[in-house]
């Protein structure tokens, strides 16, 4: 372990990551309320655009807890692969496949429920 | 046999030896392919809820309608409020955690102690609001009736907002009492009553002419769930099977029981991790106070449990996502 000179303190870097993460998380509860029609009710890509904004800050503000609070920004490069391509791989292709296979069944249940009475 | 042996240990034995694979000690190494295989399985829960929410797309109960509590402000329709302030005391908790450890790297003892106490204190104040949150979706907030097949039926007033029960249900007298074991069969328990009975209900309904229903489906073009009008309406009433106020693992007066398991199941998890989380901090915090990792010469531990306390924060931010906003 190196000692306490070597170290400077990274508080200012901490401050500015909290600020980042409260902003996307405001901006996040501000859309979550109003939820802009423009963005709601319409369609891109099998979803609304609102729900991909989201999926997009959430990444982003996984980013920077993983990078800056856990400090892998400053792990060797193959531990920080050895992680985080192992999660990003083996989570995309479960995903991927539970919702295709959700969305399929939806097609097939979907006209088959019976909603009148 | 000695060749096979690693005699080299320099005392460092228990932290894996001076070999260190990817350039990380022994534990923080581990630590962090606890956190891939831990990330593996949230995924694997929030995956499962992903495909039952494609699967149900069009009936799903819409998150915006269940959490709508805020404390101090009853009656008031407060959605994402309490949540957002949730996240931010897990963020900020995050920070403080963060701030330890940076302590820790200056061998800044009193620092680190205070920022721990401060941790500590933010993971209890989560867990208290996590309670409070599943106190409230466990009581529900407008009541509603399920229908032989399961489905839900929810009152809305004239204006399209939903109604209490107990706005329009009958007040008539009932005889039917909770069962108790101290008052019938001792072996036999029974689920606490609704508060109206199912005749109340649907007597109330007929008396009110300007309510009317909502079924679980939801329009496509507007997202918000349809409304059948009153002429309608008795013939699924006529269905019905049992009144619901709140949910459970069984029935939920929201929707789908499935969106109610899921979510005591997922956040529920999560939840047990903020626990664990809070009590290896607290263990931590006194091995700080009497001072264990001075003599040791560097604060690792803490960077240690600083990482599992980031990754529940990183946890709760897509459960977050995928609960409350998606």
């Amino acid at each position: 372990m190196a000692n306490a000179q070597e170290h400077k303190s990274h508080t200012g870097l901490i401050w500015k990551v909290f600020g980042i993460l409260s902003l996307i998380t405001i901006a996040e509860v501000i859309l979550g309320i109003i939820k802009p029609d423009a963005l709601y009710l319409t369609k891109i890509l099998g979803t609304s655009p609102l729900n991909i904004i989201f999926l997009v800050m959430t990444i982003v503000k996984a980013y920077y807890i993983t990078w800056f609070f856990m400090h892998m920004a400053d792990e060797k490069k193959s531990l920080r692969r050895a992680v985080v391509w192992t999660a990003v791989f083996l989570i995309i292709y479960l995903a991927a496949l539970l919702l295709i296979e959700g969305s399929y069944i939806n097609d097939v249940l979907g006209p088959l429920t019976k909603w009148s009475y | 046999m000695e060749a096979n042996i690693a005699t080299e240990t320099n005392g460092e034995t228990w932290g894996g030896g001076n070999k260190k694979p990817l350039g990380a000690s022994y534990g923080k190494m581990m630590m962090w392919f606890f956190i891939l295989s831990d990330a593996l399985t949230f995924s694997g829960f929030l995956g499962a809820y992903g495909f039952m929410r494609f699967k149900f797309n069009e009936s799903w109960p819409i998150a915006d309608e269940v959490f709508t509590h805020f404390p101090f402000l009853h009656g008031v329709h407060a959605p994402m409020y309490y949540v957002a302030l949730m996240t931010f005391i897990l963020i900020f908790s995050s920070v403080t955690m963060v701030l330890a450890v940076d302590a820790g790297h200056q061998l800044n003892k009193k620092k680190v102690t205070f920022y721990m106490l401060l941790t500590i204190i933010g993971g209890i104040i989560f867990l208290g609001s996590q309670a409070w949150e599943w106190k409230n979706f466990i009581g529900g907030s407008y009541g509603a009736v399920q229908l032989n097949d399961g489905k839900i039926v929810q009152f809305v007033d004239a204006t399209g907002h939903q109604i209490e029960l107990e706005k329009f249900a009958a007040t008539s007298h009932s005889e039917r009492v909770q069962h108790t074991r101290d008052k019938g069969l001792w072996f036999v328990k029974e689920a606490s009553l609704p508060p109206f009975s199912l005749d109340q209900v649907i007597e109330g309904f007929e008396s009110n002419p300007e309510i009317t229903i909502r079924i679980e489906k939801i329009n496509q073009e507007t997202k918000t769930k349809i409304i059948i009008p009153r002429a309608e309406a008795m013939a699924y009433l006529n269905e019905a099977k049992a009144v619901v106020k709140g949910a459970n693992l069984q029935v939920n007066e929201y929707g789908k029981p499935l969106f109610a398991d899921f979510f005591f199941f997922i956040t529920g998890f999560h939840g047990f991790h903020v626990l664990s989380g809070v009590i290896i901090n607290i263990i931590i915090f006194f091995n700080v106070i009497i001072g264990t990792y001075e003599r040791r010469g560097h604060y690792e531990m803490v960077e240690k449990v600083g990482l599992y306390w980031h990754f529940v924060d990183l946890v709760w931010v897509f459960v977050f996502t995928f609960f409350y906003l998606v």
